[in-house]
């Protein structure tokens, strides 16, 4: 479904992405685990178009991404919901949901998939007329990823959504990520929580300074010496 | 009494066309993060459009509006496509040059055109007033406060119940996550400066029955674009037509009770009290 291949990144002089190969299957759940700054995020700007890439190739379904724009690449069914929420702070809960179905393909289904996200995070319709801004951030990160589901995403790319999260709320936004997962939208999840992450995950790839440094299934890397010593303080 | 309601309601008046130029300001201030110092020039060549509708073909100040509205939005609609477009991303100092550059050539332009001389646009109302409880109301003002009321009001719509209008907030408010929604923002920063546009070629449009007409009339009102924009809050559509109307009924008082020479002065020392005690402006944490 999304293929990376030998993707290079700079900031400046700065390489921050070393010939990083990445594969998502369709209906898999997928994590990128690793440390701050080891180049996850940057992953997925490039995969959005945020950034352009030094070298390497990014397609999906067949469609080179480096040829798009980040709207068409939206358009094709990638959506990312970003670190830090963004949410739009002066629009209401609605109105912030409606922003997440402004593209042609996903407008005709917007009420269906109001209602579809309200089932999904109950609080949301509570709160639906409150503007975005004056949420919490337990409240902010489901609607972050509430709106990216009104997109219709075929591929969803989480970043770090369990971050600043009280630990009760970080257990319900990875069930809820298996729950969006079970219900047929595929997941890219860049995760420093690295336990919960594997946990749910069909396969992994652990990024250190840039580079791909292990790769297998969740449970696999749940296991591994250097997982457990790294990240998981065992 | 009499003297202070007739001040009071000129100056309201002539804020009305004052926050139409601040919220064309603020729409692309907060679409874009640019302040367009070009905006006094595009208002300027709605002024030159209206008198050139005028004296050729005889067509009533106001009801050239609508034929400002749209060519106004083209100029700034391509404007934007075909150079400032090229600049999003540079620093913010080469985006200001562009736009006082971008002004100047507007400028030049229209004096190689209509060469630098004072145009009076005299229509049959121009000077005719109507009388409202004892105060007398200027006709031609009065006409253009109501048609600024009607496209504020439209504009306000625009901007809060369609997709396209809540784009462009989006855009306003997160330029990136805007992106992440599918929302192609060199598209709505086309849209935005078309609007902005076209509302400052209207408030052109608007003061050519009250104004003499020249090439550099712009600059003053630039700057007062930008008082305005700044003393309501950068990129606050509510604070640009409070602003508007706090300076222009500031000035129609100063004028009346201090001096006509005075009342920019007047402007000025509230303007700065107001970046003195409120930096943010006054609906400073609110944006589009």
């Amino acid at each position: 479904m999304l293929k990376i291949d030998k993707l290079n990144f700079s900031y400046g002089d700065l390489k921050v992405l070393w010939d990083i190969d990445l594969e998502v299957h369709a209906g898999e759940i997928v994590t990128v685990v690793g440390s701050n700054g080891a180049g996850k995020s940057t992953t997925l700007k490039n995969i959005s178009r945020l950034v352009r890439p030094t070298s390497g190739t990014l397609t999906f379904g067949g469609a080179d991404l480096t040829r798009l724009e980040s709207h068409e690449v939206v358009e094709l069914g990638v959506v990312q919901v970003p670190e830090g929420r963004k949410i739009f702070p002066e629009m209401t809960v609605t109105e912030n949901l409606r922003m997440g179905s402004f593209i042609k393909s996903a407008r005709g289904d917007r009420e269906a998939n109001i209602e579809r996200v309200f089932t999904l995070f109950p609080r949301l319709r509570e709160r639906h007329k409150q503007l975005g801004g004056t949420m919490s951030g337990g409240e902010q990160q489901m609607l972050a990823i509430a709106r990216g589901l009104m997109t219709n995403p075929k591929l969803l790319l989480l970043d770090e959504p369990s971050l600043g999260l009280a630990p009760l709320l970080v257990k319900s936004i990875f069930e809820t990520i298996t729950e969006i997962n079970r219900q047929g939208v595929t997941v890219l999840l860049v995760e420093q929580n690295v336990y919960q992450s594997l946990r749910i995950a069909h396969r992994a790839y652990v990024l250190e300074t840039g580079r791909v440094v292990l790769t297998g299934t969740g449970e696999e890397l749940l296991g591994n010496e250097h997982v457990r010593k790294a990240f998981l303080g065992m | 009494m009499i003297v202070f309601l007739q001040s009071l309601m000129s100056g309201v008046l002539i804020g009305g066309v004052y926050a139409l130029i601040g919220i064309g300001l603020t729409i692309i201030f907060g679409v874009m993060r640019v302040i367009n110092f070009a905006h006094g020039d595009i208002l300027m060549i709605g002024m030159y459009l209206t008198y050139f509708l005028f004296s050729v073909f005889g067509i009533d100040p106001f009801l050239s509006v609508a034929i400002c509205i749209p060519v106004m939005f083209a100029f700034g609609a391509l404007t934007q496509k075909f150079f400032i477009n090229r600049m999003l991303g540079a620093l913010p100092q080469n985006q200001i040059l562009l736009t006082i550059g971008l002004g100047l050539i507007m400028s030049n332009t229209i004096m190689l055109l209509f060469t630098s001389d004072y145009k009076i646009l005299t229509t049959s109302y121009s000077s005719g007033s109507v009388d409202l409880a004892g105060i007398s109301v200027s006709q031609p003002l009065a006409i253009s406060f109501f048609i600024t009321a009607a496209i504020t009001a439209a504009l306000y719509w625009f901007l809060m119940k369609t997709d396209i209008g809540q784009a462009i907030r989006a855009t306003a408010q997160d330029r990136e996550a805007a992106q992440l929604m599918g929302i192609n923002v060199r598209w709505t920063s086309i849209l935005a400066f078309g609007i902005g546009s076209a509302l400052a070629g209207t408030a052109g449009a608007l003061i050519s029955p009250t104004y003499y007409i020249f090439p550099q009339v712009g600059s003053a009102f630039t700057l007062k674009a930008f008082v305005i924009t700044v003393l309501g809050g950068m990129g606050s559509i509510v604070g640009a037509t409070l602003g508007g109307i706090i300076i222009g009924v500031t000035e129609s008082m100063s004028a009346v009770y201090i001096s006509s020479g005075w009342k920019e002065v007047v402007v000025y020392v509230l303007f700065l009290l107001v970046l003195l005690f409120k930096p943010s402006g006054l609906m400073g944490t609110s944006r589009m």
